[in-house]
């Protein structure tokens, strides 16, 4: 420890690279360190970046996506902390600089530090414009509890969880842009009601003219959206938290929540504080310099470059690249001229797309549209000497990749304008693609081009998914996927392999679900390698198959399943959970949640006998002891005396309880009891991914029930609620009522019923809240409460068959199954050490 | 480190299908032994963030870390997942059928 410290401090005193300071850790700053990397800048720069949001790099465009729920808030950052540890970059996480000393070159941040630095750039983006609106603020100055600016990670998450809370209803959108549609219909995706409130004549009036933005609204009228146009919000009603807003000349909205997208600012405090030109923003030159400083740069939302500011990611792009041109000295020439801003996107489930003039200016230019609201298609084009100088396209995107291209570069055009608007039997589309240039960028957000993505094409891969892979195109927000597809196919010349694989069960297999079941059954397969041997291309084992095949044979033979050690992951091999490290967690089971002084002494008594270096109790009321060395597995089961409490695999785990009616004072149902009595029943279940449970005794749900796989609620009168599909995981989804039932013994057989369906038809690791919305809420009911499908009794009896075949895993601490079971697999001394509290 | 041959013992403690770990002369080593009955071996560390790779599943040609499911050839031991190459080492049965390991020189 010591030897390291001094070892790199030594380092750092020898280090006799510029020190290059990033304020701002947002899209440009980041892209910024990444193009100077690019360009070899780690030789010659020790780089610092500061950042006042407490995470890495993530991709804001992509919180629409997980607004909705369509992406985890985990799947959205472009770079890990690894990235900054791999690349040595110092990142100073949830910190927030506070003022620039420009003769010292320092720069102060609020955590008290003073960092020096040779090269600085500025990268700090915008914040949400908060409209002046009475009651916006607590007297305290916070945000009103239920209002919610719609920029970051934070605010989405608090979006998310707001609007989760069974009580709220109905939320407000103040902005009729982009933003706000796309905040409208993400809150829509939570069950809540939504009203959009503009103050412009028509929606995204930015973006498009009024008869663009008259069918824009009957599409998004169509979702179910409210939208007011031409209405200013006057006030927010509430006073300790949101109950409604006031409008100007209308009657007010009563609702619970108001998410405010009305339009950004520049963040620009730091520059002014410290004397920095700032006009609508920080100033910049063509390098992207601040003038008359020469160790200063400036890059994305928060610049003015001859006169422009920009609010989309493309300019910053292109900016952050000149940029670092120049901090490098890769081109000592580039110059950044402004950017022709062209923007599409699907805007809550629209296409949109528009670039330059919303309509036409001079008597001499040309407009072309084109309107069919009906169909939610609106087209124009606005042509000025013969070239595309604007144009607005909704619901319908085909013509976008060209007509891009050509306003970019102002290509000539044919004659007959109306091909511009259609493919007119010709060639058309792929023409479109063909005729883009090799250097046009296709994805934005990852900043790919056609020749990357042509490339990676002639260099054999042929998938739509491989290419995504390869190159990132289409990775980030998703609205140029159609787009990318196009290129794959033309870069192929139409001979893309469908990637048939997405479909299969498992990769090794080239089935589907339903067929690689009833192959299994006619075969009789019991083991994983007698379906490699029957089943797989040229009988070839494959590594990722055998956990989801030795998961479905166990699923469909119960015991009469052939067991391969081999087959498992070694979570499975081992009855306990790896560990970063390497080592294991344990988790005696305790139904129910509920434990007694005798099991808690022996835990004691275990976690001093074999140091467990950490002792914690589980989000599922379960106690997890950490740490545990593969080899002290047996002992330290033997020694607990207790049966598996299942944390480990992809199967039943464990049922959530709250005390319920024994004790609570409000509790109708004994949810202990059938707590216990489910997870007794359905112990070690294996599934196609883990199944979380929990029984409430009540309403008020103390067990959280609604955000299970499968959650059972109380309700008055002796009846019990069954919910399935929810999730309150990376993903949150509130569970869909299956069935409300008048005693237990139904509410297990139902969820039985449940959960043998899912095991035999969702796909291999689909959880239970993408399984339930995939088939239908109303499918599902009709097959387990109903029986629709005359199968209700054979899934009872698959299920009776699994839950006969239990066998407690832990009781192989006496007979390892296989030799060295047990046996280390680590090399101690290069693990990473877990920290002991 | 020592070069040369180097006796494991009985590869019998080796399950068909799977890893386990040794320790050879300073070296951390996962044999494997495949279901057609060949061995193959290679490091024991992860090359990504230190991983047990002797835990990892198999077939045929590849092992999977099992904490990031990074992939490794166990002929060559390069990845296939863009990780780091793990080293890999010539292994054998002796007429005892004893695990036998060749360090390079
Ligand atoms: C929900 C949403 C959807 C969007 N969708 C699209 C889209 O589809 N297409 C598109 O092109 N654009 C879209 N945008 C806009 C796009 O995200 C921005 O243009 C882009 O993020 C700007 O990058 P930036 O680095 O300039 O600013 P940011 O990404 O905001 O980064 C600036 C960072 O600096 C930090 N910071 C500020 N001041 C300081 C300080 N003093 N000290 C330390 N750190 C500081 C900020 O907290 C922030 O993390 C969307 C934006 C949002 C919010
Ligand atoms: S869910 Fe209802 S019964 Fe259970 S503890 Fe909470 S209030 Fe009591
Ligand atoms: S440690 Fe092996 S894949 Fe990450």
């Amino acid at each position: 420890m010591t030897a390291l410290a001094s070892r790199s401090a030594r380092g750092a005193q020898g280090d006799t690279r510029r020190r290059l300071v990033v304020i701002g850790n947002g899209m440009a700053g980041a892209r910024a360190v990444e193009e100077i990397l690019a360009r070899g800048g780690a030789v010659q720069h020790r780089i610092t970046m500061f950042g006042d949001e407490p995470y890495g790099n993530y991709n804001r465009i992509m919180l629409s996506h997980v607004l909705s729920g369509e992406e985890d808030a985990g799947g959205i950052f472009l770079n890990s902390l690894d990235w900054y540890r791999e690349n040595g970059i110092t990142l100073h996480a949830g910190v927030r600089v506070e003022r620039i000393d420009r003769f010292a070159k320092l720069v102060f941040s609020d955590d008290g530090r003073a960092t020096p630095y040779d090269v600085l750039i500025i990268a700090t983006g915008s914040r949400s414009f908060m409209p002046p609106v009475e009651g916006l603020y607590t007297p305290g100055g916070r945000l009103l509890p239920g209002v919610f600016a719609f920029r970051t990670i934070d605010d989405t998450r608090g979006m998310v969880s707001y609007a989760q809370q069974d009580h709220r209803r109905r939320a407000v959108v103040i902005g009729g842009g982009l933003l706000g549609l796309e905040a409208a219909r993400g809150l829509q995706s939570h069950g809540v009601d939504v009203d959009v409130v503009h103050s412009g004549a028509h929606l995204m009036n930015a973006q498009m003219g009024p008869d663009g933005g008259a069918v824009l609204r009957r599409s998004v009228e169509a979702l179910g959206i409210r939208v007011h146009t031409s209405s200013r919000t006057t006030a927010i009603l509430g006073g300790d938290k949101v109950r409604g807003v006031q409008l100007r000349d209308a009657p007010d909205i009563a609702c619970d929540m108001v998410v405010v997208a009305a339009g950004i600012r520049p963040n620009v405090e730091v520059a002014v504080t410290s004397g920095l030109p700032v006009e609508r923003a920080i100033v910049v030159d063509d390098h992207m310099r601040v003038p008359d400083e020469d160790g200063i740069y400036a890059v994305g939302e928060c610049v003015q470059h001859r006169g422009e500011v920009y609010g989309l990611v493309a300019p910053l792009w292109e900016q952050a690249a000149v940029l670092a041109d120049h901090v490098t000295g890769a081109n000592p020439k580039a110059t950044y001229l402004g950017s022709r801003t062209a923007t599409k996107l699907k805007v809550a489930g629209v296409d949109v797309a528009s670039m330059g003039l919303q309509a036409p200016e001079r008597d001499t230019d040309e407009h072309v549209v084109f309107s069919e609201p009906s169909r939610g298609v609106f087209k124009s084009i606005v042509i000025r000497d013969s070239k595309i100088v604007g144009a607005t396209l909704l619901g319908d995107s085909r013509k976008v990749a060209f007509l891009t291209q050509a306003f970019d570069r102002g290509l000539p055009l044919p004659e007959e304008r109306v091909s511009l608007l259609f493919d007119l039997g010709g060639p058309g589309e792929e023409s479109g693609v063909a005729e883009l240039d090799g250097d046009a960028q296709v994805c934005n957000c990852n900043g790919v081009s056609k020749q990357a993505i042509a490339d990676t094409v002639r260099g054999g891969c042929t998938t739509l998914s491989g290419v995504m892979d390869a190159t990132r195109a289409g990775k980030g927000c998703g609205s140029c996927k159609l787009l990318v597809r196009q290129v794959v196919e033309w870069a192929a010349d139409g001979a893309v392999a469908e990637d048939p694989a997405a479909a299969y069960y498992v990769p090794g297999v080239p089935l589907e679900k339903a067929a690689l079941m009833a192959a299994i059954r006619a075969q009789g397969l019991r083991s994983v390698s007698a379906v490699f041997a029957a089943l797989a291309p040229g009988g070839t084992e494959d590594a990722k198959s055998k956990m989801g095949l030795a998961s479905l044979l166990k699923m469909m033979w119960a015991g009469e399943y052939i067991d391969e050690r081999d087959a498992r992951f070694v979570n499975d091999r081992v009855h306990a959970n790896i560990q970063r490290d390497g080592t294991f967690s344990v988790v005696p089971q305790m139904k129910g949640g509920v434990t007694s002084p005798e099991q808690l002494r022996r835990i004691a008594d275990v976690a001093d006998k074999y140091n467990i270096p950490l002792v914690k109790l589980t989000g599922g009321q379960r106690i997890d002891l950490l740490g545990v060395p593969k080899e002290d597995l047996p002992k330290v089961w033997a020694d607990l005396d207790m049966p598996s409490g299942y944390a480990y695999g992809k199967s039943f785990r464990t049922v959530k309880t709250c005390v319920g009616q024994e004790f609570c004072r409000f509790g109708t149902g004994d949810s202990t009891k059938l707590g216990i009595e489910i997870e007794s029943r359905f112990q070690g279940i294996e599934s196609p991914a883990k199944l979380k449970l929990a029984v409430s005794g009540c309403p008020r749900n103390c067990a959280e029930s609604l955000v299970k796989d499968v959650g059972v609620v109380a309700v008055d009168g002796g009846r019990w609620e069954i919910y399935v599909g929810g999730a309150a995981g990376a993903h949150i989804r509130k569970g869909d009522l299956l069935a409300t039932v008048d005693n237990p013994g139904t509410v297990t057989l139902l969820a039985g019923r449940f959960m043998q369906y899912y095991r035999e038809q969702a796909n291999w690791l689909e959880r239970t809240y993408s399984f339930v919305p995939r088939v239908g809420i109303e499918h599902l009911r009709a097959v387990i409460v109903d029986d629709a499908e005359g199968i209700a009794a054979r899934l009872d009896e698959a299920m009776q068959r699994s839950v006969d075949a239990y066998a407690d895993p832990w009781a192989e601490r006496h007979d390892p199954f296989t030799p060295g079971q047990f046996r280390t697999s680590l090399p101690l001394e290069v693990l990473p050490q877990v920290p002991v509290r | 480190m020592s070069a040369g041959l180097h006796v494991l013992g009985p590869v019998d403690q080796i399950p068909v299908g799977e890893g386990r770990a040794y320790g050879v002369a300073g070296e951390q080593i996962a044999v494997f032994r495949l279901r057609d009955g060949s061995l193959r071996a290679v490091s024991a560390v992860c090359p990504h963030k230190g991983g047990p790779i002797a835990d990892g599943t198999i077939d045929g040609d590849v092992v999977m870390c099992p904490l990031h499911q990074h992939v490794f050839e166990l002929e060559t031991g390069c990845s296939t997942t863009g990780a780091g190459p793990l080293r890999s080492y010539p292994v054998s049965t002796d007429e005892s059928q004893n695990v036998v390991v060749r360090l390079p020189n």
